[in-house]
């Protein structure tokens, strides 16, 4: 551990852009605004604690939730995939899996649009097989698989870089042993691969439930997550009290979740992708 | 340290969100320009730098409270903005904006009257009238049999999930307000309560809240029906052929948007000049030409040609514009459309 001169800049990074604005941040959450001046008081929180706004908090828990189960589901086989090939092909393959994540993600969020609209290219498709068009943008639907389709990487590589260090000789010796391959994958790499788990249900959910971006795009705004509640309280209603304090409410929601996957992530496992 | 840096990219993006009140570079002979996006004949720039000798530092904003908030948080030094009514008089309100010196300004003798003493800035004392719109309903011909003559043809199962809606809560509460029958700038809580249940009732017919989207969602025909500002819906209209617009006979929303300088401008007598020079005959005509929005200049309007000066999307009738009305910056009240377009989104 070297500790020079070196570091500073980033300090200096970490106390502007970060000490500082958190300190604001939970200022403007505990105080209002009234005729007579800036006032301390709890009611931006009890105004959260309304069933609207409850309502938006459970909504952006359970689609991020799913969202991150889908991309498990998904991610593990694919992580699975990648760690078993031959070094040579493996590199190919995760970079193809990184690839896309160079690309904007608001482009790629974008690029969703003209494949889903009515008279885009999937119901173009639908049509001149013969088929009824569906309608596959602003609904649920559209705002999971935007989901799904940002967040997978994010799943996928954590899980794989646990899996490809796993000690060959362990599984091994399990079958060694006389396990089958379902009991080797329960007993031996399910739960050797549970720091990768962690750490990508934590790198899913969390950029899930506070997107605001994707509900907007593909889901036509069509209901607010609590992402677009921040981004209205800041931008259009201007009342950052307000905004400020469902931040913080998002913040503890984070930490938590942060919380309990560094339970199982320790360094030298290496699931983690900061 | 791992966590420590996730924390930090978390927060980064927070204080970005936080620090967006952005400082533009000001010298001398820079003027600081804040407009609406895509809403000006550029080469006029060009032709005020080369009269004048002043640079123009032209900047956008999407709606008018980007542009309130911005402004409010600081650091910025724009010495012209050409935001909307309401948001006028909200800025007059809070001694925002500064008196304009008409000395300055002679061309204002072109401004058509109807469009002076209103009431956002009864006097004339702190704004130019810059365009001004309207609030309805643009249809397709093909999807639509029948030319809509109320409101109400946005709450018709017929259409289930052909109608694209304003993700604006001022324009599409107001409008429902208005279907009805009552003022867009109530504050009355009983009315806007039935505004709101009215809203929750056709939002499965909604396709989708835009903004900007609606544009190329008409133009492409992924739509039957939606709310649009007239000048929108002139674009669009230039595009498709099917297309229509209809100010229903319920009365919508008749808007302005003028030209101010904020107080403590470091230019002040520049963006005058600047007023002035928008307001010169031949520039009026080329920016309205240009923009398709309707302009209060009465020479401009007079150049125009009579097609576009008898449309009645651009240049309504009066018996269209019978029912409208001007949105009235709302106050304190404010909070309870907020609430209320809250609670409708979050159904």
């Amino acid at each position: 551990m070297k500790k020079t001169w070196a570091a500073y800049p980033y300090l200096f990074w970490i106390i502007i852009f970060t000490i500082i604005p958190l300190g604001l941040l939970i200022f403007f959450s505990i105080t209002v605004q009234t005729a007579s001046g800036i006032v301390f008081s709890l009611d931006n929180f009890r105004r959260f604690l309304e069933p609207v706004y409850l309502k938006v908090l459970m909504r952006s828990l359970s689609l991020a939730a799913l969202s991150t189960v889908l991309c498990l589901l998904l991610g593990y086989p694919a992580a699975q995939f990648l760690a078993a090939h031959d070094l040579k092909h493996r590199n190919t393959m995760v970079l193809l899996m990184v690839l896309p994540m160079w690309i904007n993600f608001l482009l790629r969020t974008y690029a969703w649009l003209p494949l889903l609209e009515r008279k885009g290219l999937i119901n173009y498709i639908l049509g001149r097989l013969g088929l009824p068009s569906l309608n596959l943008l602003y609904n649920d639907f559209a705002v999971m698989l935007g989901m799904v389709y940002n967040f997978l990487p994010f799943m996928v590589l954590p899980i794989y870089s646990v899996l490809s260090k796993i000690d060959r000789s362990l599984i091994e010796a399990a079958e060694d042993l006389g396990a089958d391959p379902a009991l080797v994958f329960r007993k031996v790499v399910f739960p050797l691969s549970l720091p990768g788990v962690f750490s990508g249900i934590t790198m899913v959910f969390m950029p899930a439930v506070t997107t605001f971006v994707i509900s907007r795009l593909l889901g036509g705004g069509q209901f607010t997550l609590i992402g677009n509640l921040i981004e209205q309280q800041f931008l259009t209603v201007g009342d950052w009290n307000f905004g400020s304090a469902i931040s913080m409410v998002m913040m503890a929601v984070i930490l938590i979740s942060m919380g309990f996957a560094s339970k199982y992530e320790t360094e030298q496992e290496g699931g983690g992708l900061w | 340290m791992k966590t420590l840096k996730k924390i930090s990219i978390i927060f980064l993006l927070m204080s970005m969100i936080m620090a967006a009140g952005g400082c533009g570079p000001s010298s001398k002979l820079t003027l600081n320009v804040y407009n609406w996006g895509d809403y000006i004949d550029e080469s006029v720039l060009a032709d005020f730098e080369k009269k004048t000798n002043i640079k123009v530092n032209y900047d956008t904003f999407t709606t008018n409270e980007d542009m309130y908030i911005k402004l409010k948080s600081g650091g910025s030094s724009y010495d012209l903005l050409i935001p909307s009514d309401y948001m006028i008089k909200r800025m007059i309100d809070e001694g925002m904006l500064a008196k304009l010196n008409f000395e300055n300004i002679p061309n204002y003798k072109y401004i058509g009257s109807q469009f002076k003493n209103l009431e956002y800035d009864p006097d004339n004392e702190y704004s130019v009238p810059y365009m001004w719109g309207t609030v309805g309903i643009l249809y397709n011909k093909k999807m639509v049999s029948e030319r809509p003559d109320s409101w109400r043809i946005l709450w018709d199962q017929k259409y289930a999930k052909q109608i694209l809606m304003l993700d604006s809560h001022r324009d599409s509460i107001g409008i429902t307000l208005k279907m009805l029958g009552y003022s867009l700038n109530t504050k009355n809580l009983a009315e806007l309560e039935q505004a709101k249940e009215a809203l929750i009732r056709q939002k499965p017919l909604v396709l989708a809240y835009v903004v900007d989207e609606v544009k190329d969602k008409m133009i492409v025909e992924e739509a039957a029906l939606a709310l649009v500002w007239s000048g929108d819906a002139v674009y669009c209209m230039r595009e498709n052929e099917n297309l229509d617009y209809v100010i229903p006979k319920e009365g919508s929303n008749y808007w302005f948007d003028a030209m101010v300088i904020p107080k403590g401008a470091p230019n002040k007598e520049a963006a005058e000049k600047f007023i002035n020079f928008m307001c010169e005959p031949e520039i009026a005509y080329r920016n309205a030409d240009y923009i398709g929005y309707s302009s209060p200049h009465t020479e401009a309007v007079k150049n125009l040609p009579a097609e576009i000066r008898n449309n009645r999307t651009a240049y309504p009738p009066a018996e269209d514009l019978k029912n409208c009305e001007v949105f009235i910056d709302l106050g304190s009240a404010l909070k309870d459309y907020d609430r209320i377009w809250t609670e409708i989104k979050a159904q």
